[in-house]
Formats: C-alpha cells, sequence, structure tokens
C-alpha cells in the first residue's frame, strides 16, 4: 500500500512496495495516459515529474517516490489544454502519438528550467525520449513556439 | 423485425465494385453489394457502411487502423468533402470487422510489372481484380493503399448520404430534390428551411440510396488542403486510447512467454518461483509458452520471467552466420522471379567497363512504440476482444477459432495502435489473448508482449543478400544484371490472409529493383527464394525497403564508375523512361542545390525508388565533426497524383525516411542458438532527436494521373541516401547494413 500525491490529489495505491510507478499510475489508478515503451528507461515514453523534476516512472518504485507527482493528465486536458500541449497541437506533431505524453512531460521539464532552449538544449534534453514515428522536427518546432508563447504570457 | 433492424440489412453499393466484367470472379458474385456489417443502436441510422447519423450529428466509419499515418482524418475529409460538412464536425469510429469494408485500393500491385510502366487496361484489370478482396475479407490496412482505396469510396459515401437526406427533405416539403442545397450538416430549402441531417436520417434511411456523380476537383473544399488531425489533442493530453490503455471492471493483467527459439516447443515448466512473487495470482499453459496472471503488469512480467521453461529447438537454422548462408545458397537453386529482362546481359558490350558488387542487408524488427497487447473476454457464449490490427475480420475469426464460437459472437474493437509498420497485420497477439481469455471464463484479461518479448518474437522484415553485375560506357550505364536472395515476406502474410503461400513470381522479393524508371539496354533481375522457417513478414515499404538500397547503391556505384555527377546519371536514365519519376528527382536537385561538388569534411548523396506507385528522391548531407559523423541535412521530393493532406503527406515522408535512417543506421537483429540477440533499445536503437537530421525542404509533386500511397516510399530512398553520402564524405563504399559497424558517427 503506497501513499501518493499525484496531480495535487492524494492517491492510495495496493499494489507491493517495489512496483515501479509506471505501473502504479497505470494499473493500479487507471492513469493509462503515461505509457509503457521499454521498461528500462531507454525510450521515455514513460515520463512523468516528481517535484517538478523528468523522470523516467519504469525505474521509480512507488515505495522510493520522493516527492509529487505530476503525469500528462496532470499537465492540462482537452478541454484547457497547457501551453506546452496546445503547440503540439498546432504543429500536428503526433503520428501514431503513443511516446508523445513522455515527451510532452520531458519538453515541459526542460522548459521550466530553460525557458528559452536553443537548438542544443533541445538535442541535450530530448534525446532520451525516442519516436519510431519520427516526429522530430515537429517537436522541436512546438518546444521553441511554446517557449516564445509562455514568454510572452 | 425493428425499422432499425431492417436498416441495418439493407445493403449498399459502394464504388467501382459495380463496373462491368468480374473478370477473376464471375459478374454476378462481384457485383452483388457485401452487406452493411453496422448494427444501429437506438435512435441511430447507418445510411450505409460508412455514415451513422443520431441525434448528436453525424459519424463516419473509417475501417482502418490508424498507426500514426493520419487515415483517419484524411478519409473524414473525403467524406465530409461531399457531405457539405466542416470534416472537424464529423466524429470518427473504426467500426466493426466487415466485408463492406474491403481494400479496393491494391489491384495495380497484383501485377508483376512496374507499377511506373501500368497501362490504362492494366489499372483497369487492377481495379476489377481488387474486388476479389471482397471475397478474401482482405479488410487490411496495408501497402500504402488506403488514400487510393477511400479516394472514391469515402466521397461516394458522402455523397450518396446527402442526396439521399436531400430526397428525404424534398418529399417532406413537397419540393423537387434539384431545389435544395445542403450545408454545414443541414438541408437547406429555396425558402430558407433548414432542416438538419439528424431529423432526416430516419426517412432517408428508408430511401432507396441515391449514387450521385461525384464533385470535380476544382470544387473542393476540403480535400487538398492540410486537415487539422482529429485526434493531436488527445494525444497531446494522454487521453488517447490505444490497446494497452484497455481498462475494464475486474480486469487482471497477464504478460506471455514463449519459446525465444522461434516455432519450438514447450517440453514443460515449473511456474513455483513464478507463484511465490507478489502480486503473481496464476501460471497458464498457453500450449506453446505461458501466460502469468498478476494483479499489475509489472508484475505479470517479473512472473514471466521467473518461471523454469524446458524449450525444444526450434526449426530454422541457429546463427546468423548459418542464415545468410542458407540465403546465399539460394542463388544455387532455382530461379523463382525474371521479372525485368531486356537486351543481353551476358554479352558484355564492346568497350564497356564492367562492376560488380554484393550486398547484404539484415532481418529488422518492426519495434514500434506500443509493445504488443490484446485485451479478450470470455463468457462461454460470447467474447469481446479489444486489439490494435490491420486486419480485423481475421482477427474476429482466430479468436472465434480459439473459442469454439461462431465468429458472429465474438465483438472485436480496434484500438488506435502505438505504431504499426506491419506487425499488426498478424495475429499473434489477438489469438493469444483470445486463448488466454478461454480459461479465464467471466473475467477479462490484457495480455502484454514485455519489449523484449515483442523484439524476440517478431515476423522480421527478410535479411537479404544480392549479387551485381553491369557495366558503363561513355557516361551512361549499358547493363545491369541483379540476383536478389531472400526469404519470402509474401508468402508469410498471405498464408494468413489467405490460408496459403501463393506460387509464382514472388514481386516483393524484387520491388524496388526490377520495377525502377531507368532506360537501360540491357537488364536482367532475378529473384531467388530461401526456404526457412524463420518468422518473416512486411515491414514498412517491404521489399523495397531492401532493394531500394541494393539497387540505388549499386546505380550509384554505376555513375562513380562512368565518372558522372550521380544526380545527373540517374537523370539522364530517367527522362525518356518516366517523366514523372525525372520531375521528382529534378525537384529534389533544385531544392538541395545539388551541385555535385561538396566542400572537404562534407558529404552529399541522393537516392531514388518508385514504390507504391509512387516516385521519392531523397539527398542526405552529412558532415565530419571532432564527435564523428553527423547526418545534418535532408530533402525529399515525392509525387503521389493527388495530394489530399499536404502537412500529413509531409510528415508521412519525413517519417519513412527517419525510419530508413534508423535503420540503415543501427538495426540488426542477429541470431544466437536460434534466439533473436537483440533485446530492446539499448541494442536495437533508432534516430534520436539529437541524430536526427534538418529536413531542410519537401517538396508534394501531383503530376500522376491516379492517386498513389505515402505511407511507405519515403522508406526506401533513405539507406541508399546515406550510404552514397557516406561515400562522397569518406571514399568508403557501405554494401551492408547497418552502417555504425562501419563508419564512426556521432552520437
Amino acid at each position: 500500500m503506497a501513499r501518493l500525491t499525484i496531480n495535487g490529489t492524494a492517491q492510495t495505491v495496493d499494489l507491493p512496495d517495489e512496483v515501479p510507478l509506471l505501473w502504479a499510475l497505470r494499473d493500479g489508478l487507471n492513469m493509462t495516459g503515461t505509457k509503457f515503451g521499454c521498461g528500462v528507461a531507454a525510450c521515455g515514453a514513460c515520463t512523468v515529474h516528481i517535484d517538478g523534476e523528468a523522470v523516467r516512472s519504469c525505474q521509480v518504485a512507488i515505495g522510493d517516490v520522493w516527492g509529487e507527482v505530476t503525469t500528462i493528465e496532470g499537465l492540462g486536458t482537452p478541454d484547457a489544454p497547457a501551453v506546452l500541449q496546445q503547440a503540439w497541437v498546432d504543429h500536428q506533431v503526433a503520428q501514431c502519438g503513443y511516446c508523445q505524453s513522455g515527451q510532452i512531460m520531458q519538453a515541459a521539464a526542460l522548459l521550466a528550467e530553460v525557458p528559452n532552449p536553443t537548438d542544443a538544449d533541445i538535442d541535450e534534453a530530448m534525446q532520451g525520449n525516442l519516436c519510431r514515428c519520427g516526429t522530430y522536427p515537429r517537436i522541436r518546432a512546438a518546444i521553441h513556439d511554446a517557449a516564445q508563447k509562455l514568454q510572452e504570457a | 423485425m425493428s425499422r432499425i433492424g431492417k436498416i441495418a440489412r439493407r445493403t449498399f453499393l459502394i464504388g467501382t465494385a459495380a463496373v462491368a466484367g468480374g473478370v477473376a470472379f464471375g459478374v454476378y458474385a462481384a457485383r452483388k453489394p457485401a452487406p452493411n456489417p453496422l448494427t444501429p443502436k437506438d435512435g441511430e441510422v447507418a445510411l450505409n457502411p460508412f455514415i451513422v447519423i443520431d441525434g448528436d450529428g453525424v459519424t463516419v466509419i473509417v475501417p482502418k487502423a490508424e498507426m500514426g499515418q493520419g487515415v483517419q482524418t484524411t478519409w473524414a475529409a473525403l467524406a465530409a468533402e461531399e457531405l457539405d460538412m466542416d470534416p472537424g464536425d464529423l466524429r470518427i469510429q473504426h467500426g466493426p470487422p466487415g466485408k463492406a469494408y474491403y481494400n479496393r485500393g491494391m489491384g495495380t500491385q497484383m501485377f508483376p510489372t512496374a507499377e511506373y510502366r501500368l497501362s490504362g487496361w492494366q489499372e483497369a484489370l487492377g481495379n476489377q481484380m481488387s474486388v476479389a478482396g471482397k471475397f478474401l475479407n482482405l479488410q487490411i490496412t496495408g501497402g500504402s493503399t488506403s488514400s487510393a482505396d477511400g479516394f472514391e469510396k469515402m466521397r461516394q459515401a458522402g455523397a450518396s448520404a446527402r442526396e439521399t437526406l436531400k430526397e428525404a427533405a424534398a418529399q417532406q416539403l413537397g419540393v423537387n430534390r434539384s431545389a435544395l442545397k445542403t450545408e454545414g450538416g443541414a438541408v437547406i430549402a429555396p425558402d430558407g428551411t433548414r432542416l438538419s441531417y439528424a431529423e432526416l436520417a430516419v426517412a432517408a434511411a428508408e430511401i432507396k440510396p441515391i449514387v450521385p456523380d461525384l464533385r470535380p476537383q476544382s470544387s473542393w473544399k476540403h480535400v487538398g488542403k492540410s486537415q487539422p488531425r482529429h485526434d493531436q489533442m488527445p494525444k497531446a493530453t494522454g487521453t488517447a486510447q490505444f490497446s494497452l490503455d484497455v481498462r475494464l471492471e475486474g480486469m487482471k493483467f497477464a504478460a506471455l512467454k514463449r519459446n525465444p527459439y522461434q516455432g519450438g516447443g514447450m517440453a514443460g515448466f515449473d511456474p513455483s518461483a513464478a507463484l511465490d512473487m507478489a502480486g503473481v495470482e496464476d501460471v497458464i499453459n498457453l500450449g506453446d509458452g505461458v501466460a502469468v496472471i498478476a494483479n499489475n503488469s509489472w508484475s505479470a512480467m517479473q512472473g514471466a520471467e521467473a518461471v523454469v521453461f524446458d524449450w525444444t529447438p526450434g526449426t530454422y537454422p541457429e546463427t546468423s552466420d548459418m542464415i545468410f548462408e542458407t540465403l546465399r545458397a539460394a542463388f544455387d537453386g532455382d530461379v523463382n522471379s525474371t521479372l525485368l529482362e531486356t537486351g543481353d546481359v551476358d554479352i558484355l558490350p564492346d568497350g564497356a567497363t564492367e562492376i560488380t558488387a554484393d550486398y547484404q542487408v539484415p532481418y529488422l524488427c518492426h519495434a514500434q512504440m506500443e509493445p504488443l497487447s490484446a485485451t479478450a473476454l470470455f463468457t462461454g457464449e460470447t467474447m469481446e476482444v479489444w486489439s490494435g490490427n490491420q486486419i480485423p475480420i481475421h482477427c474476429r475469426d482466430v479468436a472465434a477459432k480459439e473459442a469454439g464460437l461462431d465468429p458472429e459472437a465474438v465483438t472485436l474493437h480496434t484500438t488506435l495502435m502505438g505504431g504499426g509498420f506491419g506487425r499488426r497485420g498478424f495475429l499473434d497477439f489477438t489469438q493469444y489473448a483470445a486463448r488466454l481469455a478461454v480459461k479465464m471464463p467471466g473475467v477479462p484479461v490484457q495480455l502484454l508482449w514485455s519489449r523484449e518479448e515483442d523484439m524476440s518474437h517478431g515476423f522480421y522484415r527478410p535479411g537479404a543478400v544480392s549479387r551485381f553485375r553491369g557495366a558503363v560506357k561513355d557516361g551512361r550505364a549499358v547493363m545491369v544484371d541483379g540476383q536478389i536472395a531472400a526469404q519470402s515476406a509474401t508468402a508469410s502474410l498471405m498464408s494468413i490472409l489467405l490460408g496459403m503461400a501463393p506460387m509464382g513470381p514472388d514481386k516483393i522479393t524484387v520491388e524496388g529493383a526490377f520495377d525502377q524508371p531507368y532506360a537501360l539496354p540491357n537488364a536482367r533481375v532475378r529473384g531467388y527464394l530461401a526456404d526457412m522457417d524463420l518468422p518473416v513478414g512486411p515491414w514498412r515499404s517491404v521489399g523495397a525497403s531492401i532493394n531500394g538500397f541494393f539497387f540505388d547503391s549499386f546505380i550509384d556505384e554505376l555513375a562513380h564508375a562512368a565518372g558522372a555527377d550521380p544526380l545527373a546519371f540517374r537523370l539522364d536514365m530517367m527522362r525518356d523512361e518516366d517523366a514523372r519519376s525525372a520531375s521528382v528527382l529534378e525537384a529534389v536537385r533544385d531544392a538541395s542545390g545539388w551541385t555535385g561538388k561538396t566542400p572537404d569534411g562534407v558529404g552529399r548523396g541522393v537516392a531514388f525508388c518508385h514504390s507504391f506507385g509512387t516516385p521519392v528522391a531523397e539527398v542526405i548531407e552529412v558532415h565530419q565533426t571532432d564527435a564523428g559523423i553527423k547526418i545534418a541535412k535532408a530533402w525529399i521530393a515525392a509525387d503521389v497524383g493527388i495530394a489530399l493532406d499536404p502537412k500529413n503527406i509531409e510528415a508521412q515522408l519525413f517519417g519513412a525516411m527517419t525510419f530508413g535512417l534508423s535503420a540503415a543506421l543501427h538495426q540488426q537483429i542477429t541470431f544466437a542458438d536460434g534466439a533473436a540477440e537483440q533485446a530492446n533499445f539499448y541494442d536495437y536503437d533508432a534516430i534520436r532527436m539529437h541524430t536526427m537530421p534538418q529536413v531542410v525542404d519537401i517538396r508534394i509533386l501531383e503530376n500522376g494521373h491516379r492517386i498513389s500511397g505515402i505511407g511507405e516510399p519515403g522508406t526506401p530512398p533513405a539507406a541508399a541516401a546515406l550510404a552514397n553520402a557516406l561515400f562522397d564524405l569518406t571514399g568508403t563504399r557501405a554494401r551492408r547494413l547497418p552502417l555504425a559497424e562501419q563508419f564512426d558517427f556521432a552520437v
């Protein structure tokens, strides 16, 4: 039994302590926005924030979660998307879309740390997030666009 | 029977299935319409298999696998065009399996002829032959056929619904149908009266469907313009539901484990260590493997690794060396195909210089981002299945077979797919989930492949070897003689689709080589098939992914041997053979500012491949940096005949190129002790943000006389363009993939 704070809400997950956060979200709480791609931190599809830091949720046991968890569902909703999510829509980034929750969570952490990232910053921050559809040019464009809009706001 | 029941049984004739002829299967049967598979609920009306109307508006059924290619949005726009609706106002559903959804875009691909050479009668015959899809249950998404498949029939579905709704309004208002207009989902009378489609639907369903002419291209408002994809917001907010996201009340989570020596059996297993693990509830025998049941997917996967197995050996050679030896030995066997033979390749033309080269490409895994899975619930009398698949009728039927039920007792939901690339055109994930559900009556269960299980149990893109001989004289190619040997991906897929492997020439093994638009006075391409049990299958662009590298690399070698500029060399041979292809090459030349000269530390390569009816040319630029070679820039040009959605076509082109570059750079499945040696993305990597080239320009041409597909054709030129660029940079010719084994890339 683990007690977690997810997207600002206290949650109890009735799973063994060694189960990774990814599966507590997906299977314990039916929060399926966070995706399983590899299980070994090699693809980034499961990226969430813990206390604002981007982490691979497949590698963090629920017994070890050290802070407040934010998932893609907590970033924004279809009716009230975050600026970054709206930039993803505006640039028509997704193809299959399966990796994009992780891409967006990684990009959100980047923008929180570096409000106006260079292409080199984006290369550095995003290289752990794999996309088999090859959407990288539009991910890059969406990050730059969101950075600009967030700075204007 | 209720009125809705009658409506559900109403049949609707779609598209040119009705045209005279019926070449392959007889006129009457071929013209008989397929039944409407939709069973509308109370308050819903299905005007035809593609358009459903209820009180809330219009739903368009797009019975195609949405695996990222944007087919749902494009097909909805085609229907919207004739419905006089904003595409964004349409709801989209995949719909059930149904014969009415057979793929009639595959016709012209059936000919053992280069597509650029297809004559008018062959195209007409191809359209006839594709009616066969209805008999063969070919509701399939693949072969880059969706645009051609839906181009007429979704507009016809929209047009027929519109006119039939207008007729209902005409009868209600006592006016002539021709006096009515449609706009924004409503019929407008001359006096301004608005009748919404929703309020006319029930009356329209009682009217024999009207089949009007389609509107001319010049009047299109939506088709041909970039549409906002309807799935973008769900995918940006984590609310899109993929196969693995199915959640049902009381659902159990299961992980599959099968013999890593594929095709081998299971002599026994000891589940005790798994059963001792927290969260694990059961280990269930599936015949040639087990499913570990748990209260979460991770514990199920951990449990699957803890089961001790007694596997029996498989039936294909144990190592990559032995497998490739078997491929090479195929050259000593019978020729399977000689689909290109012109002039005389046995005599070296006077004064010509001879060039020979052998090439090799590895087996490849699809490695779609979403690992395979399916979810099933068996009640004893019925089964409900959720599966992200490319062949719904076959998936429904295999689930029924596992359960001993009639197909009608199985409800199949085709979900969104986290990538497919050909892997979801197979039945295994649906079949094993159904088999498991039968052993757990009344309990919904989701069966998951770990990434390792997925990668080690592929229907791999076949590895292949080739031998090329050629000759140049006076700056031109005067001879090409190619031999290609591989396992047949066609036989593997067709034995699932048709229950048998087809006889005769295996076109896919040589596509991308025998069918290229070059005027060669002496040319021959022969295919050889190696017979092994190693599972193979289609992989984005299939044979063209192999031969795009083999054939274009050899053309590049000939150009250099001839002392010619590689792009001008190709263009010279192409202009008289196929002007459309030549325009594509010229477009990429102009876009990239190709001069044939590159400064020190910079290399450029061009490659071309005509596949799935679409000519594509790519230029890749590589830079030597202190950290290694960087794939710096890319330019793409393609001709799709009619561009239905330019922004989506761009995405497919750079995406497909990236897919090809990923394979060219990093990927191979090798075998030891019969098992795949690669397990996960750490040893089967792909292009990432920092290794992705800048896509400088994409040019979309529309010179074709018919529409052609775009999901795959961007892949075949990628490996050759990169290898040709590396030759320009380093002087070293790459004749095998992957390239990271031979060059020092910046990673």
